[in-house]
């Protein structure tokens, strides 16, 4: 399956490009050109709520390409998402400058009620955009990269690496609730103005972040195709299957994957960096390891190891959680609980591998 | 004052021979009293009143000190019709109404039947005085005890000569040995350099607040005479070591508490993690049912509420458990094999029951109720207080930590799950039903964790949340000490407990935990197996 770098068999990922692309031209058409009464109009909330499902669909696609073709179950992703979205947070915040509550166009709102002076060193430079999309890729990625040297070069694996990921992200949150930390404490980084000059609460500005999002999604899709299909792609799986023959043969395991972690969490934080002005808030709660675990649950719906999967299941997992949510907040609970039991057990390929079941079934 | 002191030494003379007069002179106290009652109703300036609350006090009837603490709150009435003097309590449509002198009810009365016997400022300090010495011979010891520490820390020099008194008829060697104290501690302040000296001796080693800023007060005042300053000096320091000390062994308590706790959460997880090698992502929720299981028994017992923890420790087990070996046998069965894959799937039953207790009991938290005989503290020395229901949960968490050791080491069942872990195949070719083994090693892990529901819901709120705020907790403690080890996991949770207490002053909570968590992500690095990894063919399965 792996032998070709563009398989012409890759069916999925066609489809899922060609979704993105009908959507780029569909939904800008459907918002801004089509007038507000009529029933074709796509409302600027639904523009926005895409575009968020889109955020979610890039780092499901992070996480399968680290779980379903590397095996490293990580239970903190949310993190790297969570700090992307942090990093882009700082220069939305430094971008409202004097208007906010208290006026201060030097330090942001929360600062000023915690009585501080100064802008804290950490904060410097988040005021030019292109530094804060530095950050955006280079927190998350060092954090990795850190975190995956010392643990993969000492073997940590399977259980225990998941269960560390898990309280990397809890730690963070801690920290990341503390108001001496400098972000925000509870309440995170909110009341957004604008991003580069534009008013976040535009029609226009929303659409030009719904087809950001939808490119990021396409490009991180083709990334990380391109790097399954890689020879890299392919040590990786081997990796994946069995660790220690590969190790046997001569290869440096650790290496590969360090560098593929790194790598899906570079692509976490920027879906969290695109999350973030379109929802317009970014606080501790999405270090919560809840919403890592969710994240799981997103692509073993959707289907492991195939990318495409997992996007699919992102969207469809987060389409059911808003209609239940809305409709049956009680119920949400039961029924993703019920999904994590149901899809490990009885569809361990996810949607995904309905579809090819079904397939199988009418060829025969 | 010198009236007053008079007043009170002649009152606290008239109750110690009270104490010792027949059933006789009792009748006539009651007579006594009744008539200072009535005398306040017809009182008509302070001093007639003062009078007659001597007099209330000086009966030394078992009422004398609900009547003068209700004449001192503003309490005590006189009734128009009949000008029968009462006690009031605000009810709903006026007043509750109890008669002075015998505590009958009387109903209710408005506001205008009523009249207060009002109180001034003089009054006020008497019928403190009155109480102090109404206390000071209370019946029980331990009352008493409490009264003349209270006294002694009154910083009034004149009420020596009281406590003095009280010698000559006490009995109780606590409460000679507190009047003493007191004495001494009122000496401090005296202006006889000989008694100030004799005072520091006496109180140098009793750990407390007052004794401290006294001693560092007299240290530091320049009108005094070198010797007493030295003295004082000397105190101060040994104070301060003494407390030094306390601190530690405080923080220690605490810790080991703390611990106990972790170790209490882990130990079942221990079982099916370490034993079994299933995670199981629903252990802090099965916690949680144990933490309800407590709540629902209390509530359909609410007239034993002290025996109630007895009947919740089985049920907890059992409920827990029965939900433990239903999980096995649904789920995680079908999943041997595939960590990662149980780790979701009981995930998802985990958050199933949160909804559930969720929808069942209200998203709100429970109160469970702690049994007298956990409440409340005791003192081992002064200034060095153990509180009763974290020294119960660290002996309980001992206590089911042997009971498991001993069911692993002594049973068929134990026998049976070590020879399913360190080789299946092989325990199978021999007859042992695996999956049996499975099922109940797993019930066995769930009941524990509903043993620890129990001692939870003593220490914190019991809600849907319980089991969350303690599953990365325990997942990290059994990791440190190391998979499948028991030993390694008491260890481990006690030592993080005592660290995590540790960093607590300089850190602060919050930082504290993410200090240990950090600390365990790099520990981990290092000793990927734990503090006492598994040897032997254990170790490969």
């Amino acid at each position: 399956m792996l032998t070709k770098r563009w398989p012409d068999h890759d069916r999925g990922g066609y489809v899922l490009l060609g979704v993105l692309a009908v959507l780029a031209v569909v939904v800008p058409v459907a918002n801004l050109a089509i007038p507000d009464g009529s029933p074709l109009h796509l409302s600027t909330f639904m523009v926005t709520l895409l575009g968020k499902y889109l955020c979610y669909a890039l780092l499901a696609l992070a996480l399968d390409l680290v779980w379903g073709y590397v095996g490293i179950l990580s239970l903190g992703h949310g993190a790297f998402f969570a700090l992307g979205g942090y990093a882009m947070g700082m220069y939305l915040m430094r971008q409202i400058g004097a208007r906010g509550v208290y006026g201060n166009a030097d330090l942001p709102d929360f600062m000023v009620f915690l009585n501080w002076d100064t802008l804290p060193w950490y904060w410097h430079g988040f005021d030019t955009f292109w530094f804060a999309l530095a950050m955006v890729v280079l927190v998350p990625g060092l954090l990795a990269f850190v975190f995956g040297w010392l643990a993969f070069r000492s073997r940590v694996a399977g259980v225990y690496l998941s269960i560390i990921t898990q309280a990397l992200t809890y730690a963070l949150m801690l920290a990341f609730f503390r108001n001496e930390m400098g972000f925000g404490g509870n309440n995170g980084l909110t009341d957004f103005k604008e991003l580069l000059g534009f008013d976040l609460q535009s029609d226009k500005t929303r659409v030009a972040l719904f087809l950001t999002s939808t490119a990021a999604l396409a490009l991180g899709y083709l990334a990380c195709r391109y790097v399954v299909t890689s020879r890299l792609g392919r040590v990786v799986a081997a990796i994946r299957d069995a660790e220690d023959r590969v190790r046997f043969v001569g290869f440096r395991t650790h290496h590969f994957k360090v560098w593929v972690f790194t790598l899906s969490a570079v692509l976490c934080g920027i879906a969290g960096a695109l999350y973030v002005p379109q929802v317009g808030i970014i606080n501790p709660n999405e270090f919560q390891p809840l919403n890592s675990i969710e994240l799981v649950v997103w692509v073993a719906v959707g289907g492991r190891g195939t990318l495409y999967g997992a996007a699919l299941g992102a969207a469809v997992v987060n389409y059911a959680k808003s209609t239940f949510t809305a409709l049956l907040p009680e119920v949400w609970l039961f029924v993703l609980g019920t999904l994590f039991v149901l899809v490990t057990i009885a569809l361990p390929r996810g949607l995904v591998g309905i579809a090819a079941r079904f397939k199988r079934s009418q060829h025969a | 004052m010198e009236h007053r002191v008079r007043r009170i030494l002649s009152v606290a003379a008239l109750l110690s021979m009270w104490m010792l007069t027949t059933a006789a002179a009792a009748l006539a106290g009651e007579e006594e009293f009744t008539q200072a009652i009535s005398a306040i109703a017809t009182a008509s300036s302070y001093s007639e009143k003062d009078a007659a609350a001597t007099a209330i006090a000086a009966s030394a009837n078992p009422r004398a000190e609900t009547v003068l603490g209700a004449m001192l709150k503003g309490e005590l009435y006189t009734r128009n019709s009949d000008s029968r003097v009462v006690t009031v309590t605000d009810a709903a449509d006026g007043f509750a109404v109890l008669d002075a002198t015998t505590g009958e009810d009387l109903g209710t009365a408005s506001t205008s039947d009523v009249s207060r016997v009002t109180v001034n400022n003089a009054l006020r300090t008497s019928l403190r005085g009155l109480l102090a010495t109404l206390k000071l011979h209370h019946t029980d010891p331990k009352q008493r005890v409490a009264a003349i520490r209270e006294v002694g820390e009154s910083g009034d020099l004149e009420m020596r000569q009281t406590l003095t008194d009280l010698l000559a008829t006490e009995q109780d060697s606590d409460v000679r040995g507190a009047i003493d104290t007191a004495v001494a501690t009122l000496n401090l302040d005296s202006t006889e350099p000989a008694e100030r000296l004799a005072a520091i001796e006496r109180v140098g080693g009793v750990v407390n607040g007052l004794t401290r800023t006294k001693m560092s007060a007299l240290a530091a005042n320049e009108s005094v005479d070198e010797e007493t300053r030295t003295a004082a000096r000397r105190a101060l320091i040994d104070i301060e070591r003494r407390v030094a000390v306390y601190d530690v062994v405080q923080t220690a308590f605490f810790g080991l508490s703390l611990g106990s706790i972790l170790v209490l959460a882990a130990i079942g997880l221990s079982v099916t993690f370490g034993i079994m090698g299933v995670i199981n992502m629903a252990h802090g929720e099965l916690m949680m049912l144990g933490a309800y299981t407590t709540y629902v028994v209390q509530q359909l017992m609410p007239n034993a509420l002290g025996a109630s923890l007895f009947v919740a420790m089985p049920a907890a087990f059992l409920v827990a458990g029965l939900v433990g070996v239903a999980i096995e046998r649904g789920i995680v069965r079908r999943l041997y094999g595939r960590p990662l894959e149980t780790l979701l799937a009981t995930f998802g039953v985990s958050l199933v029951l949160q909804q559930a207790v969720r929808t069942i009991f209200s998203p709100l938290n429970r109160s469970v109720v702690t049994p007298a005989w956990l409440s409340g503290s005791i003192e081992l020395t002064p200034g060095l207080d153990i509180t009763l229901n974290r020294l119960y949960i660290l002996l309980f968490s001992l206590l089911v930590f042997g009971a498991l050791l001993l069911v692993l080491k002594r049973t068929r069942l134990g026998l049976e799950m070590r020879a399913v872990t360190q080789n299946r195949a092989m325990a199978a070719a021999m007859g042992i039903r695996t999956d049996r083994v499975d099922m109940l090693t797993f019930g066995l892990g769930a009941g524990i964790a509903g043993l620890a529901g129990v001692a939870l819901s003593q220490v914190t709120n019991v809600g849907p949340n319980l089991g969350q705020a303690y599953i990365v907790d325990s997942f990290m403690v059994v990791v440190f000490g190391g998979v499948g080890n028991l030993w390694g996991t008491l260890v481990s949770g006690l030592s993080l407990g005592v660290a995590s207490k540790l960093i607590e002053p300089a850190a602060g909570a919050v930082m504290a935990k993410i200090f240990v968590l950090v600390f365990l992500i790099v520990f981990i690095q290092k000793r990927p197996r734990g503090l006492f990894p598994q040897k032997g063919r254990a170790a490969e399965a």
